[in-house]
């Protein structure tokens, strides 16, 4: 199977990849995924004081297409404040990047890593979770 | 060196340009039909597949009645196993296979369970060989027919085929083996090794796809196997339809070129292996799956450990290999195979599959030891589970969010 032109960039090169100090308070990480299913994302955000995700960073265990979402999910990340972040949708990630069907779950855990790093924030911050209404299992 | 590199020459291997200009001739001017018995064109036809039927004998020891050509390895493990279990129904319906085998040979399994058949099939040690006492013990009255593959297709670990037929005719039944990843690579005697069937293709050997063959025992025992494909009685009534003469005329020049080149290409190529091998391993957390003493000598599977195989494949753009990944199919499952040695999906999913050829070259080996090598740091500086590993994490110990 080939790979998107956009696959191909973000997998050759990775935005933001790296490790924010998962023990800040302004920082949120989300790791999602397990090794045995081949994919594992951890995503991390810096939230400040206005709410404003500031720097958002990834390392990924996966294919291209996993690396790819979610490179592209911290290059969206950043600037968004925490609300807009929320509104990320996986089929944007699938349609930015032209993802087959089968690789579809790629981008959804991407949304879930987005979504379990603000609620990591959140709880650090002494906020309740959203609850994460989209089961896609 | 032309860019990409080819390293999977266990799925296919390019045609040898002298098959090639064998089997011209054969689309052309010689298109007659092997079986038009009535005119010169049948007979230049004939000739050419004869001819052909000795060059693969000598390959493996047997006779030219012994050769019965089809479309591939997959036709020849289904007409073996299942003319086998038609023809042999009155003595029995046991048949014993391994977890490893190709799905030519387990797929048809499955389907004659659904007929009535009862198959064993053997787990596989670590190293990927089938315990011997295992296999004994299964044996029973109704075993009819033991199918246990030569070489593996996907680690190259080659089985004991000796001592396997030994014990498949102590207890009276047949033993057949899948051996397209063997036979041209290393030497397979049917007599030697006790086979009483084997299957195996011309694309394997740098012949032409679409040609196979299954060898059937004429003598001690006469073996015989009920047709899958009737028609016009073609190949001693076990599998009809017109010969296939360009394809059978490049498989016998492809079996005569192994047998000449055999011994020289093994040892040249298991050089090349134990060299790449040597040198990726070198890399921390890489392992060799499989048996490394008893295996082909063109292949090795080395799973490097917190990087994704598919990932891995991506960022070793110019090498054309394979993994035990299996990211892209709906199933998310990894290598059977793999995970028939006891390892952990996550080590399966790490796999690579290097598999070298008559063509490939030192400076291609070099090449690809410098960009596997490269690719795995630069995965490993985008894995979070390398850098967990690094912080001292046990992984194990991590609840996964569930996906």
């Amino acid at each position: 199977m080939a790979y998107s032109e956009k696959v191909m960039e973000h997998y050759t090169n990775p935005r933001n990849v790296g490790t924010l100090n998962k023990d800040s308070k302004s920082v949120g990480t989300g790791l999602v995924g397990a090794p045995e299913c081949g994919d594992v994302m951890r995503l991390q955000i810096e939230v400040d004081e206005n709410n404003v995700i500031t720097d958002a960073k990834f390392k990924t265990f996966g294919c291209g297409s996993a690396i790819a979402s979610s490179s592209l999910a911290t290059e969206w990340l950043k600037g968004k404040t925490v609300d807009e972040a929320l509104t990320i949708d996986n089929m944007d990630i699938v349609e930015e990047l032209a993802l087959p069907p089968v690789k579809i779950h790629c981008s959804v855990l991407a949304e879930d890593a987005i979504k379990s790093a603000i609620n990591d924030y959140r709880v650090k911050n002494g906020m309740a979770p959203f609850e994460l209404a989209k089961s896609h299992h | 060196m032309e860019l990409p590199i080819y390293l999977d020459n266990n799925a296919t291997t390019p045609l040898d340009p002298r098959v090639l200009e064998a089997m011209l001739p054969y689309f052309t001017s010689k298109f007659g039909n092997a079986a038009s018995r009535n005119h010169a064109f049948g007979w230049v036809a004939e000739e050419g597949v004869d001819y052909a039927r000795e060059q693969v004998a000598k390959l493996i020891g047997c006779t030219e009645k012994e050769i019965i050509f089809t479309s591939g390895a997959t036709e020849a493990d289904n007409l073996g196993i299942k003319g086998v279990f038609e023809m042999y129904q009155d003595k029995g319906n046991h048949i014993i296979t391994a977890t490893t085998e190709h799905k030519a040979v387990l797929d048809t399994c499955k389907h004659l369970e659904k007929l009535g058949a009862k198959v064993t099939y053997l787990r596989v040690k670590e190293d990927g060989l089938i315990d011997l006492q295992e296999l004994e013990a299964a044996m029973t009255e109704q075993t009819i027919l033991v199918t246990i593959m030569y070489g593996n297709n996907e680690i190259g670990v080659v089985q004991p085929v000796k001592e396997i037929s030994a014990i498949a005719h102590k207890f009276g039944a047949l033993f057949m083996t899948d051996a397209t990843q063997a036979v041209g690579k290393i030497p397979v005697d049917v007599n030697a090794d006790g086979i009483d069937l084997m299957a195996f293709s011309a694309h394997k050997m740098y012949g032409p796809k679409g040609v196979g063959v299954l060898y059937v025992r004429r003598k001690n025992p006469r073996v015989k196997v009920t047709a899958q494909m009737d028609g016009g009685g073609h190949e001693r009534g076990m599998r009809s339809g017109t010969l296939n003469v360009p394809g059978i005329v490049g498989l016998g020049k492809a079996c005569e070129l192994c047998r000449l080149e055999m011994d020289t290409e093994a040892v040249r190529l298991s050089a090349l292996r134990d060299k790449l091998e040597k040198s990726l391993t070198e890399l921390e957390e890489s392992y060799i799956n499989g048996n490394t003493q008893f295996r082909l000598p063109h292949v090795t599977n080395i799973s490097f450990k917190y990087v994704e195989g598919e990932g891995l494949m991506m960022a070793m753009k110019d090498l054309a290999v394979s993994s035990g990944s299996a990211c892209t199919s709906a199933s998310l499952e990894p290598s059977y195979v793999l995970k028939s040695l006891g390892l952990s999906d996550d080590l399966a999913h790490s796999s690579i599959r290097f598999g070298l050829g008559r063509f490939t070259t030192e400076e291609e080996i070099d090449y690809a030891i410098e960009n596997t090598k490269k690719a795995v740091l630069h995965l490993r500086d985008l894995s979070p589970l390398w850098e967990m590993f690094k912080e001292g994490i046990d992984l194990s110990k991590i609840e996964w969010a569930e996906h």
